[in-house]
């Protein structure tokens, strides 16, 4: 018979498990454990929340306007100093 | 008339087609409209990077333009072995670091700082949360929420975090991009996790539920 995993085994393993990294054996492991331990259970169901809200989080976002003008803008600036320092050259 | 880099970079946002390989060589042959087509095709991700890791508009726009200047300024040094995009994240992660180096108040600094045995990893609380946590709150009260868990991370743990789970590199890439190794990443990964959902918890949990003192 398989050993059980202790709670502590099963933390260290939380993250690979919920990137779906980890191998057959270990997997049918931490998800016994689960079904056998309610707080390893929340643990696992809230960090798979917290992952999950932060992915969602920057989708909408776009670079503001006025920040892309002065990146253009100082780049501009960089490639005209270039170009100057080739053509001394 | 040659178009300022302004205008070549709107039209390359129009025309949607998107070349990353062709452009590097063009680009790195002197192609200045090349160059701007992968600012444009990247300058979101990088700022987004840099405010997460700075947490401050102002220190990011400094980190984006930053980034972008010095990738112009050795553009002929990228061998091209990596993906554009993890070269400039680890430029731009250096750049974000070097801005929280400077600031007074923020004493952990370095990638290599900080780094935990492997023994110690903590939960303080346990509690079941809403099945849709964020429904409860506005988007910008929700981003405030997530923001201020960021920044309560070191920047060892916050820019793994980002970098694995906002911007969804690979852990291989995020070792790349921040010169560590994949243990590294994930062992900063895990403890990030768990610490974001420790804050997160005292937002989500569901009403009723008492949280608890843990391992």
């Amino acid at each position: 018979m398989t050993p059980l995993l202790t709670c502590k085994e099963f933390l260290k393993e939380l993250s690979e498990y919920l990137d779906d990294r980890t191998d057959a054996d270990i997997r049918a492991k931490l998800e016994k454990h689960t079904s056998e331990c309610p707080n390893c259970w929340v643990i696992c169901d809230t960090t798979k929340k917290t992952i999950k809200i932060y992915k969602g989080m920057d989708q909408a976002c776009s670079i503001p306007e006025d920040v892309h003008a002065r990146l253009m803008a100082a780049v501009e600036k960089k490639i005209a100093a270039k170009c100057s320092d080739k053509t001394k050259v | 008339m040659i178009d300022s880099l302004a205008e070549m970079a709107v039209q390359s946002t129009q025309s949607g087609v998107f070349d990353e390989t062709d452009l590097l060589a063009q680009a790195r042959a002197g192609d200045v409209r090349a160059f701007s087509d992968l600012i444009s095709h990247y300058e979101g991700k990088i700022f987004r990077l840099a405010q997460h890791i700075t947490q401050n508009r102002e220190d990011a726009e400094d980190v984006l333009q930053e980034t972008f200047l010095k990738a112009y300024e050795h553009l002929e040094q990228f061998q091209g072995n990596s993906k554009f995009y993890t070269w400039i994240v680890r430029i731009a992660v250096n750049q974000a670091l070097m801005k929280l180096r400077k600031r007074k108040t923020d004493r952990s600094v370095s990638l290599d700082e900080g780094i935990d045995t492997g023994e110690d990893i903590m939960v303080r609380e346990i509690a079941a949360w809403d099945e849709d946590p964020e429904q409860r709150y506005s988007r910008a009260e929700l981003n405030e929420i997530l923001d201020s868990a960021v920044q309560s991370l070191a920047p060892t743990y916050r820019a793994v975090f980002v970098l694995r789970d906002v911007e969804e590199l690979s852990t291989e890439e995020t070792a790349e991009a921040l010169e560590l190794s994949v243990p590294a990443v994930k062992s900063r990964l895990l403890r990030a996790r768990l610490q974001l959902r420790d804050k997160l918890t005292s937002f989500f949990k569901r009403k009723g539920d008492d949280a608890f003192a843990y391992m």
